[in-house]
């Protein structure tokens, strides 16, 4: 599913927050990035949505080389992904229902499926009586269950999550992987950057952790155990 | 495009004139100055070369005939006067209608005895000749030069000065015009410009999360150009409304306060005037407030 050979990557000529980067992710996998700040999470996320290009290396994600997406095909490219932030990311001018509504607006989806499907959507992640209210009325949680709710309605193959749980209590934390760990049951393929090791530890799950932008270790299901 | 997407950018495009309500209100008031100048100079233009085209076909070449030249000849050379293309009509004056408008210039209705003498024996007998009028003033030289070339032609008199001076007038005026609407049209589009910049930054993050989505760039720049043409089309047809009001009121003034001019100036109508004016400063509007946004979002968006 994704594939990354020998990816460099630098915002400043010298300094690389990438290094000579391996990493296999097969289709259905749920995995963990781990990391300091600095270590090249973040990175790594915007070189999967061809937000930045690797000064060095090839990414495949699917059956696309990332190299030879040109930028008209990068919208095409990316409604293959779902991406869900740290800080949500909502438009606080529009209602619950709005917010999931423009992820499908934006891809010219019918104005039918939109009605049928987002109140489908809004009952996965338990928003259903919520569907009025605006972001600044939602508790955390709730923001970045809706914030999930638009990363998925498009049916997408992969699933990128940016510290979903950084801003979030440990109930409301738990909420969210259950969310994303249902996502993958249904075959999404999921990648989460987290500091949360209490939540990596739990979920038993494939981690790669980074260091100054290389990968240092890549453990498999139920293998990381960090002394924190 | 789909239906709903189209309604969607236009609702977003007016969404984001409301939003900004400072900097398009700036804009459409720029944009309304613009087009009203734009107005002005148009119908001062537009009058003054009806008025110099007035005065253009006043002006006349006259070519006399030799001697003795039989009718037939005559005729012949009216049709080939008649067939140049700068030629918009052309009058034939009898040598009886020669001495005819000689005696009313030089006699009057005073010396109508005097005059008479010259009845039994016309002087201008050989003055029969074509009166040829222009439709473009500039052409008079070329046409001279041809016309001393056609046999039978004697002589062909020609008023260069007067062609000259409407012929470079015309001129002048038209580029001093070109001049000033390009100037005002460039501040138009660098206005437009800022405010759609303006509505980007505001809409970063929202631009940001459609991209991330996969919106294409034209869903991401539709609302921003129809942002643009809303505003290059308001400000466009608020100076219009206002201007057709002022050119009447101004037309009337000048004439009702100076009738003396009345003989001199002939004014366009209103309804003359907004034929070219109307449809030109509505595409002026929307041509400008498409390319400025255009172009802005583009460089913004690409980014």
């Amino acid at each position: 599913m994704i594939t990354l050979t020998d990816v460099s990557m630098s915002y400043i000529p010298g300094a690389p927050a990438l290094s000579n980067i391996n990493l296999h992710i097969d289709k259905g996998e749920f995995v963990f990035v781990v990391g300091a700040s600095g270590s090249g999470k973040s990175s790594l996320i915007k070189l999967l949505l061809k937000e930045e290009n690797p000064t060095k290396g090839e990414i495949i994600i699917g059956d696309r080389t990332l190299s030879r997406v040109r930028h008209r095909q990068i919208p095409a490219f990316r409604r293959d992904i779902g991406v869900v932030f740290q800080d949500f990311r909502l438009l606080p001018d529009r209602n619950v229902y709005e917010n999931i509504a423009f992820a499908q607006k934006v891809i010219e989806v019918p104005g039918k499926t939109i009605k049928r499907q987002v109140p489908a959507m809004l009952s996965m992640v338990g928003l259903a009586e919520k569907y009025r209210s605006f972001p600044d009325q939602l508790s955390g949680g709730e923001q970045q269950r809706v914030a999930i709710a638009r990363a998925l309605i498009n049916k997408p193959k992969i699933l990128l999550a940016d510290e979903p749980t950084g801003n979030l209590d440990a109930k409301n934390s738990w909420e969210i992987m259950r969310l994303l760990e249902e996502a993958n049951e249904r075959g999404t393929t999921v990648l989460v950057v987290t500091h949360n090791l209490e939540i990596v530890n739990a979920m038993r799950k494939r981690v790669i952790v980074m260091k100054k932008g290389v990968i240092i270790k890549d453990i498999a299901q139920g293998g990381y155990i960090d002394e924190a | 495009m789909r239906l709903s997407t189209f309604s969607y950018s236009l609702k977003q495009g007016m969404k984001n004139i409301t939003r900004n309500k400072k900097f398009s209100f700036a804009s459409i008031i720029t944009m309304a100055a613009c087009i009203f100048m734009f107005s002005v100079f148009f119908s001062v233009l537009v009058n003054f070369s009806n008025m110099v085209k007035e005065a253009e076909s006043s002006v006349a070449v006259t070519v006399f005939f030799d001697e003795g030249i039989s009718e037939q000849r005559i005729n012949e050379i009216g049709d080939i006067i008649k067939k140049r293309v700068e030629v918009s009509e052309v009058k034939f004056v009898s040598a009886e209608e020669a001495l005819a408008s000689f005696i009313h210039d030089y006699f009057g209705d005073e010396d109508k005895e005097l005059a008479e003498a010259f009845l039994e024996d016309n002087p201008l007998a050989d003055s029969a000749n074509y009166e040829v009028y222009l439709n473009d003033i500039s052409m008079q030289g070329a046409l001279v030069t041809y016309l001393n070339s056609v046999e039978g032609v004697r002589e062909v008199k020609q008023s260069e000065v007067a062609a000259k001076t409407l012929s470079d007038f015309n001129k002048l005026l038209g580029y001093i015009s070109i001049a000033i609407i390009v100037i005002l049209l460039g501040v138009a589009i660098f206005l437009i410009s800022n405010t759609v910049t303006i509505g980007i930054s505001v809409r970063q993050e929202e631009i940001y999360i459609m991209k991330l989505i996969g919106a294409t760039d034209a869903f991401v720049r539709a609302p921003f150009i129809v942002e643009g043409i809303m505003i290059g089309l308001i400000g466009a047809i608020i100076p219009l409304i206002i201007f057709y009001f002022v050119y009447n009121g101004v037309v009337s003034y000048i004439l009702g306060r100076f009738s003396i001019l009345e003989q001199l100036l002939s004014f366009m109508t209103v309804g003359e005037v907004y034929r070219i004016l109307l449809p030109v400063a509505l595409a002026l509007g929307v041509g400008i407030g498409f390319l400025g946004s255009f172009f802005t979002v583009r460089k913004h968006l690409n980014k």
